[in-house]
């Protein structure tokens, strides 16, 4: 879909051994390397290298259109759907790049999941909103392993002691809150490596917003978990690290103290000092 | 002469018009700055003249064509030689009125014309004449009327916006209700209709019967001399052609709208979707010929070659072409309730792994379906009530059949052939149409109805 002269070269230039990884050693999930993306001929990402490791929580923050939501979509594919969307640069996944005709975006989706900024349950049961993505995949042998990966999925997810009486009730009917977290659940069913989510708390109310940041916390015991917010607080509260992106390129990242605390360039102070953005 | 006073009285709302806004101008130029300012712009004070001017003798007008024909006819008759209309019944009298007037006319008619009504044609001549000029005096001094009455009303802090505005609306309420007034008039004479037919021949009979056979007998000693209105044959062919219809409609249709909305590149959905919306516009008579030349003859041939016989006005045939005339239906409004999926299901499906066609058959479909089904409903109530293809590709004779290579009539080719010819309007022939009209009616208002609600509900679904 986007493959084009220009990436199959930066593919030969950086393959995994050339990559070594200088933020997380052999713990890296992701190494990104000169990602450049294009909206037909208006570019969004500029030459963005970004090493993001397994079992933490990586943030993204930035002003508003400095491509952060872009950038997160790469990661799993989903600008492919976008027919005027133009992706270069390498993308390595535990050292295997994603981009190759070797895999299946299909199947990397199941191994990357997504939760969105407005919670998009399907119009379906809160059952069948969580065991669509096994059904589909083939997860489950027979009912009662459904039924299985149903409950600990939403067990993970927070939800289900408010929704275990009610799993045939739309799942549309829930609060905003209930259905981001229902939402979260659906991407946790398939069993993922790494969940992206963009912007997931900022259509909720700050009560909902505290639940799904606990969530956040607990499930970066298992999973690398990359977050787009446009809130510093909620940076500075769920990540480990953070990368600050302006104007599609990335100034500066680090562990998140340091960034918060002491950050290395003014572009990135004066946006934590609220002087833009 | 009608014409004429029509003329002149806009004339006089037109210069009513001007003088009026020429008042208001100089009076907002004098005014420029003070305190006395216009309340209204000149433009509504000419506007408020115009109408007082031109609506009421307008009016008038409209209500003189209407009542002068009748008031001239009993007029006439009363002035004939009493001896000569007592003779007369209606219909004689109607046909000696029109004898008049075409005379007056100056049309020849064959036959030398009795003496009085000679005389009827100079004194209709001369009613004419006077009628006219009143009408045109009336209507002249009606706008003139008007034209001083609301001149004298204008002044600076009049409030003639206000009035315009109002004479607006009532207008507008005017063509709302001539609009809801047809619809309720045209039901009404049906049931009007339907009812007289139902004095003559028993509901149970037209709602059970097995045999539908309208000829009526000329004579009363011919054979077979009273007729058979079973609606049950007409009516299960109507449904045979339209099952039919939909049943090839709806999965091309449904498909090629998933292909457009779905998978098409912009370049080829920018070509396909006008074509498919360019079938909805081809006449139907053109689909009617499209079934006699050229489907008709294939079917034969086709059940030929599998050794059945197939009537040249096969229901098959009627039925494929119609299903065709409903593609552009189901696929634009299946494509409109895909396009109204959020785009956020969509992702929400394939960012968990999902193919394209996982997507749409688990989440899209789904999503889409109340629109999707109220596109099918509104599509049926097309192929029940459609007449010309049928009327051209359908047989006449009523026969009850599953068999889509009969021919089989439906209810539309029965109410033509019914009121095709010399009909009169007292005999359960011609009322058999009224009657099958309403129920067809009845039956496409529920399906009408029905894909309302249905729509309307999904509209609630993604606010
Ligand atoms: N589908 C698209 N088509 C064209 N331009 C897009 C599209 N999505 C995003 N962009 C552009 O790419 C830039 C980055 O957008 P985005 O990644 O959504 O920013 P963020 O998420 O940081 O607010 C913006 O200038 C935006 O206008
Ligand atoms: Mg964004």
């Amino acid at each position: 879909m986007t493959m084009t002269k220009n990436r199959d070269i930066t593919r030969q230039a950086a393959t995994t051994n050339d990559v070594a990884s200088p933020v997380c050693g052999g713990e890296c999930k992701f190494i990104t390397r000169d990602v450049n993306v294009f909206y037909g001929e208006k570019q969004a990402i500029f030459d963005v290298s970004l090493d993001i490791p397994d079992r933490s929580v990586m943030a993204l923050i930035g002003p508003s259109g400095c491509g952060k939501s872009t950038y997160l979509r790469c990661l799993n594919r989903m600008n492919d759907l976008i027919d005027i969307c133009r992706v270069e640069g390498t993308f390595l996944l535990d050292g295997e790049d994603i981009y190759s005709g070797a895999i299946d975006p299909v199947l990397l989706r199941a191994r990357v999941g997504m939760v969105f900024q407005k919670p998009n349950p399907f119009p379906k049961s809160i059952y069948e909103n969580v065991a669509y993505g096994p059904r589909i995949h083939g997860l489950a042998k027979n009912k009662a392993d459904l039924d299985e990966i149903v409950e600990t999925s939403l067990r993970k997810a927070a939800l289900w002691e408010e929704v275990k009486d009610r799993l045939d009730a739309p799942g549309t009917g829930l609060s905003g809150g209930q259905q981001q977290r229902l939402c979260i659940a659906r991407a946790i069913a398939t069993r993922p490596e790494v969940i992206l989510m963009d912007e997931p708390a900022s259509a909720l109310d700050p009560i909902a917003t505290a639940r799904i940041e606990e969530l956040i916390d607990e499930l970066k015991e298992n999973y690398c978990i990359v977050i787009v917010t446009h809130s510093m607080q909620q940076a500075a509260r769920v990540s480990d690290r953070t990368a600050f992106f302006h104007l599609g390129r990335l100034i500066e990242e680090g562990p998140t103290e340091q960034i918060f605390t002491a950050p290395r360039e003014k572009q990135t102070q004066d946006y934590i000092t609220g002087r833009y953005g | 002469m009608i014409l004429l006073a029509t003329l002149l009285v806009l004339a006089v709302a037109a210069l009513g018009w001007w003088l009026a806004r020429r008042r208001a101008r100089q009076v907002e130029l004098r005014a420029h700055g003070h305190r006395d300012r216009l309340h209204s712009r000149p433009v509504y004070h000419g506007l408020y003249v115009a109408i007082w001017t031109g609506v009421p003798a307008l009016l008038l007008l409209l209500a003189w064509i209407v009542v002068q024909g009748p008031v001239l006819d009993a007029l006439l008759l009363s002035s004939l030689p009493q001896d000569v209309v007592r003779g007369l019944d209606e219909n004689a009298r109607a046909v000696l009125l029109n004898e008049i007037k075409t005379r007056a006319a100056g049309n020849a008619l064959p036959g030398q014309p009795a003496p009085y009504v000679l005389e009827a044609v100079q004194r209709l001549l001369r009613w004419r004449a006077i009628a006219d000029m009143a009408a045109l005096a009336l209507s002249l001094a009606v706008a003139l009327a008007g034209l001083a009455f609301s001149w004298r009303r204008l002044s600076p802090s009049f409030r003639a916006r206000k009035a315009v505005e109002r004479a607006f609306t009532w207008l507008m309420l005017l063509c709302a209700s001539l609009a809801v007034l047809t619809t309720v008039g045209i039901v009404l004479s049906l049931i009007f209709e339907t009812m007289r037919f139902f004095t003559m021949v028993p509901l149970s009979e037209f709602l059970f019967g097995l045999r539908w056979e309208p000829q009526i007998a000329f004579r009363p000693d011919q054979v077979a001399s009273s007729g058979a209105f079973g609606m049950i044959p007409v009516f299960a062919g109507t449904l045979l052609i339209s099952a039919i219809a939909l049943g090839f409609a709806v999965p091309v249709g449904l498909l090629s709208a998933i292909y457009l909305a779905e998978f098409a590149s912009g370049r080829f959905r920018a070509v396909a979707k006008p074509t498919l919306e360019f079938l909805a516009g081809i006449p139907t008579v053109v689909y009617g010929f499209f079934a006699i030349l050229t489907v008709a003859p294939a079917i034969k041939r086709f059940g030929e070659a599998l050794g059945i016989a197939a009537a040249p006005n096969s229901a098959l045939a009627a039925g494929l072409v119609m299903g065709i005339m409903l593609i552009p239906f189901i696929s634009s409004l299946s494509d409109d309730a895909l396009a109204a999926v959020p785009n956020a299901l969509r992702e929400g499906s394939i960012g968990l792994g999902a193919t394209r066609a996982e997507t749409i058959r688990h989440v899209l479909l789904p999503a889409a379906l109340p629109g999707i089904m109220a596109g099918v409903l509104l599509a049926a109530s097309r192929a029940i009530g459609e007449t010309m293809i049928v009327v051209m590709a359908a047989g006449i004779i009523a026969t009850l059949t599953l068999n889509p290579f009969e021919a089989v009539t439906t209810v539309t080719v029965q109410i033509v052939t019914l009121l095709i010819g010399d009909t009169e309007f007292d005999n359960p022939k011609t009322l058999a149409a009224f009657a099958l009209g309403f129920v067809l009616f009845l039956v496409t208002l529920a399906l009408n109805m029905l894909s309302m609600h249905i729509v309307r509900k999904y509209r609630e679904q993604y606010d």
